[in-house]
């Protein structure tokens, strides 16, 4: 009975046994998660909580180790849980942690396959195109950052893709521009695009399916909505797809960009702006007293 | 021996001024003095009907006399019992529809009040722990049992299979135990403590909970069933149903679920205390006639809502609430639209909800629920100005668990095909109870069918039967 128990405890200690700072603001955490990881796989997220008063947020799975039993998130800290997550250190324990969440991404032979990711997804794609490349895919990789101090794991995607580029907003490393260029520029190519999956900020992921959609090339996004539960039971993540409403925690969160109704997804992410501002300052400690 | 009275004793209220700004509990119970009152006025019928009436069988002349006779431990120990979780069942349960309704005084509309007897005795007992015996347990059989969901029918069998010596662990996806107790009924009508204090004495029985964990995700069901002998699923109705009309995913148009879980599950209310935020509204507009709609409303009035209406597409006769809640949200300032349904939210330039077109309706001929059908009355519509909408039309059983689980067969409802009389389901060593084989119904008939599932587990464990499956409930039922 002890001894079951002491294992029990063992399965739900989430404890942080490395961290990284991979890039301004962006940091990876390896975390003992042995459930988790033992059914992750490339797409699926994890829902976590901080500590005991702290919001629910989803953060898509980098990595993860079976043997070990442990899981990586690679997080952009961009407001109050973000940032409070970011300043965990080695050792720390997360309070909450549920997955693996979500339909994995789907893993076929379809040819040529352009991978696009910006921001944290750099980091997220990488189990995507480490899958789609061991279906036998040629994998095209284009990441694109605002600037240089915001990319990481160059090397990495190098080796797991057969061909990479990157591309920074304001020209400070490799190509300037935005990744729909270079992704334009090979739909628009002699060879054959069969799939493209888009990871990333919602600009982006918009983007990328305008781009494609005159090609007629299916695009995946992995959605990114405002969650509260992750498994189905709230209904805040719904997202519209072609004519029907989805629950992206639980009917995605990849679904076919070219039906995504963008302008309500958009709207929707929006909701919780004033909240979220006022919620980072009280996280910095200079929030000011609260109306409405 | 005083002359009984004939008039059912009333239960103190916070003053409704201060209660609709704040989230503390609305109802405060019986005085020591008021519970024997009001006790001493069952009759302690021979036939004692009102045990049929619950869905437990709570012995209720016993725990009554007891209390009369001012014996509480005797009145705790008789309720817990059949009841593990008194606490919360005094405060929820729709006693008019059930032990009260069956109630010899029922008739004059002066029943026993049995539900705030119950509710007097759970907090005794809170508050004099030494005087209670701890509740014995039969020897351990070494026989392990995984309970998925810890609402009432998860944490119901798991205490019964506890107290007849088995080994229990309890699998719940989010990160708090309760179920819709936690994360939809708010605190001011069922506090987070007294949970909490019902679940410390599950724990101190030897269950062991295992948090974060969502089934079918994180462990399959076949996976359990390979280190459990037997397996319960008490996993709910936690799927919202949305109308499907135009403008329903405008920015301030929730589910109830989404509203509540905020507010009570992530404690919106006190952000930025804590960091989860919700859209409090100035106008607020609340779909359906249930307790869903009623403890939506009063939370959205408690955050500072102006006007809080509830469209009802039936009268209030219809309303499938609990009589006091109702009595409650009026009482409290929240309008009643009855007749009316939505048929699409308006939104500005930015996609934020301002306003409701809803259609007049009238009744017609019963429909299959016996209740007379609501039809749409011709070129009646009107518009609300509101910001946000609540939509609490009910919920069906989340479609993950049958859809990795071969062999659990599912209703064209959605909910589990299960024998009523043992819970057994349609795959072998599995059962269920409660929301997800009824539907959305009630935490006393989710703990009722609970408890046949218990002992009928129990059964199955200590004899040989089904062990190679026979005598299994048939997939074709
Ligand atoms: C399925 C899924 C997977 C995700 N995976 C990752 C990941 O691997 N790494 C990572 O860094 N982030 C990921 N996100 C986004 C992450 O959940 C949000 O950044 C986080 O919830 C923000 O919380 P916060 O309290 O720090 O900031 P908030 O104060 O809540 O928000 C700060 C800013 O971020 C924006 N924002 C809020 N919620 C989201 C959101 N869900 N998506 C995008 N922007 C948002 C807000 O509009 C605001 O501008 C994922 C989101 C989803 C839905
Ligand atoms: C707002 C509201 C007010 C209500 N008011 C009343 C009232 O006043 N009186 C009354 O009698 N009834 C009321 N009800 C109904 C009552 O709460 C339910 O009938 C009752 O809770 C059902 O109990 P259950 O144990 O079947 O399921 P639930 O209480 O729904 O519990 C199911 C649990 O299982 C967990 N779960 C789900 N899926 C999984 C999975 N795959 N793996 C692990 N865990 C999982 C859920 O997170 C949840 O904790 C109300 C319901 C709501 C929503
Ligand atoms: S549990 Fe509910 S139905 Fe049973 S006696 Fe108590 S209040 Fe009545
Ligand atoms: S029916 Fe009413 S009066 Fe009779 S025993 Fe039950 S509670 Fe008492
Ligand atoms: S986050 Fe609640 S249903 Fe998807």
């Amino acid at each position: 009975m002890a001894r079951c128990f002491k294992k029990i405890i063992e399965l739900i200690v989430y404890k942080i046994l490395e961290k990284q700072n991979l890039a301004t603001n962006v940091y990876l955490f390896r975390i003992k998660a042995p459930l988790i990881a033992s059914k992750a796989k490339a797409g699926q997220f994890v829902m976590l909580r901080v500590s005991q008063k702290g919001e629910r947020i989803p953060l898509t799975l980098a990595e993860w180790d079976g043997a070990e039993g442990s899981i990586t998130i690679v997080v952009m800290a961009v407001g109050a849980t973000t940032c409070q997550l970011s300043r965990l250190e080695e050792g720390d324990k997360i309070n909450d942690l549920l997955g693996p969440l979500g339909n994995p991404t789907e893993i076929e032979y379809f040819g040529t396959v352009v991978c696009v990711a910006g921001g944290f997804a750099i980091a997220v794609i990488r189990p995507v195109i480490r899958a789609l490349k061991e279906a036998g895919n040629h994998i095209i990789s284009i990441i694109g950052v605002r600037n240089k101090e915001l990319l990481f794991w160059e090397k990495e995607l190098e080796q797991d893709s057969d061909e990479l580029i990157i591309t920074t907003d304001d020209g400070s490393y490799k190509r300037k521009g935005l990744v729909t260029e270079p992704l334009k520029e090979l739909l628009e190519g002699s060879r054959d695009i069969n799939r493209v999956i888009a990871i990333g900020p919602t600009a982006m992921m918009k983007f990328a399916s305008l781009t494609t959609k005159p090609f007629g090339v299916k695009t995946i996004v992995s959605l990114n909505p405002i969650m509260v539960d992750g498994t189905g039971m709230c209904g805040c993540c719904r997202v519209t797809i072609g004519d029907e409403t989805r629950f992206a925690c639980v009917d995605g969160p990849e679904f076919d960009g070219h039906l995504v109704d963008w302008e309500e997804f958009m709207s929707r992410q929006t909701t919780y702006l004033d909240q979220e501002k006022y919620s980072y300052q009280c996280s910095l400690g200079t929030g000011e007293k609260h109306h409405g | 021996m005083n002359k009984p009275l004939n008039k059912r004793i009333d239960m103190p209220l916070q003053a409704v001024e201060a209660r609709n700004s704040n989230f503390d509990e609305v109802a405060l119970g019986y005085s020591p003095e008021m519970a024997k009152a009001e006790a001493s006025r069952c009759l302690q019928c021979k036939k004692r009907p009102c045990i049929s009436g619950c869905p437990v069988g709570i012995d209720i002349p016993g725990f009554i006399k007891a209390i009369c006779d001012d014996n509480l431990p005797a009145a705790v120990e008789t309720i817990k019992n059949d009841n593990i979780l008194p606490g919360i069942c005094g405060r929820v349960c729709p006693q008019e529809t059930q032990c009260e309704n069956v109630c010899v005084f029922n008739k004059g509309g002066n029943a026993i009040a049995i539900g705030r007897l119950e509710r007097f005795t759970a907090d005794w007992e809170r508050n004099n722990k030494s005087e209670i015996a701890p509740v014995s347990k039969s020897p351990a059989t070494g026989k392990r049992i995984a309970v998925v969901g810890s609402g009432p029918a998860g944490l119901t069998v798991a205490a019964d299979l506890a107290r007849m010596g088995h080994s229990v662990t309890v699998l719940e996806a989010l990160h708090t135990t309760g179920g819709v107790l936690k994360y939809g009924i708010p605190d001011f009508r069922l506090p987070s403590e007294i949970i909490e204090e019902e679940v410390e004495n599950i724990k101190a029985l030897g269950v062991i909970f295992q948090l974060n964990t969502l089934v079918g995700k994180t462990q399959t069901i076949d996976e359990l069933l390979e280190r459990f002998d037997a397996v319960f699923l008490g996993t709910g109705a936690g799927l919202p149903i949305f109308m499907n009309i135009p403008g329903e995913n405008l920015v301030g148009v929730y589910s109830a679920n989404e509203f509540l879980t905020r507010v009570n599950l992530m404690q919106a209310y006190k952000f930025p205390e804590y960091q989860t935020p919700v859209k409090a509204g100035r106008q607020v507009a609340v779909i359906g006639g249930g307790n869903v709609a009623m403890d939506a409303a009063r939370s959205a009035l408690r955050l500072g809502a102006e006007r809080v209406c509830i469209i009802y597409r039936r009268t209030e006769v219809e309303m499938p609430a609990r009589r006091e809640e109702v009595e409650h949200a009026i009482e409290e300032g929240v309008e009643m639209i009855f007749l009316a349904s939505p048929v699409r939210f308006l939104g500005d330039e930015k996609r934020n909800l301002k306003s409701v077109e809803c259609i007049r309706m009238e009744l017609g001929e019963p429909d299959s629920s016996g209740r007379r059908r609501p039809l749409p009355v011709e070129g009646s519509q009107f518009i609300i100005d509101i910001d946000v909408a609540i939509v609490a039309l009910g919920t069906t059983p989340n479609p993950l668990i049958s859809q990795t689980s071969p062999g659990l067969k599912t209703s064209h409802k959605g909910t589990l095909i299960y024998d009523e009389a043992t819970s057994r389901t349609t795959k072998p060593r599995v059962w269920a109870g409660g929301d997800i084989v009824t539907g959305s119904a009630t935490v006393i008939s989710a703990m009722g069918a609970a408890r046949r599932a218990a002992a009928d587990i129990d059964k199955f464990l200590k004899t040989d039967e089904g062990k190679a499956g026979q005598n299994w409930l048939k997939a074709d039922v």
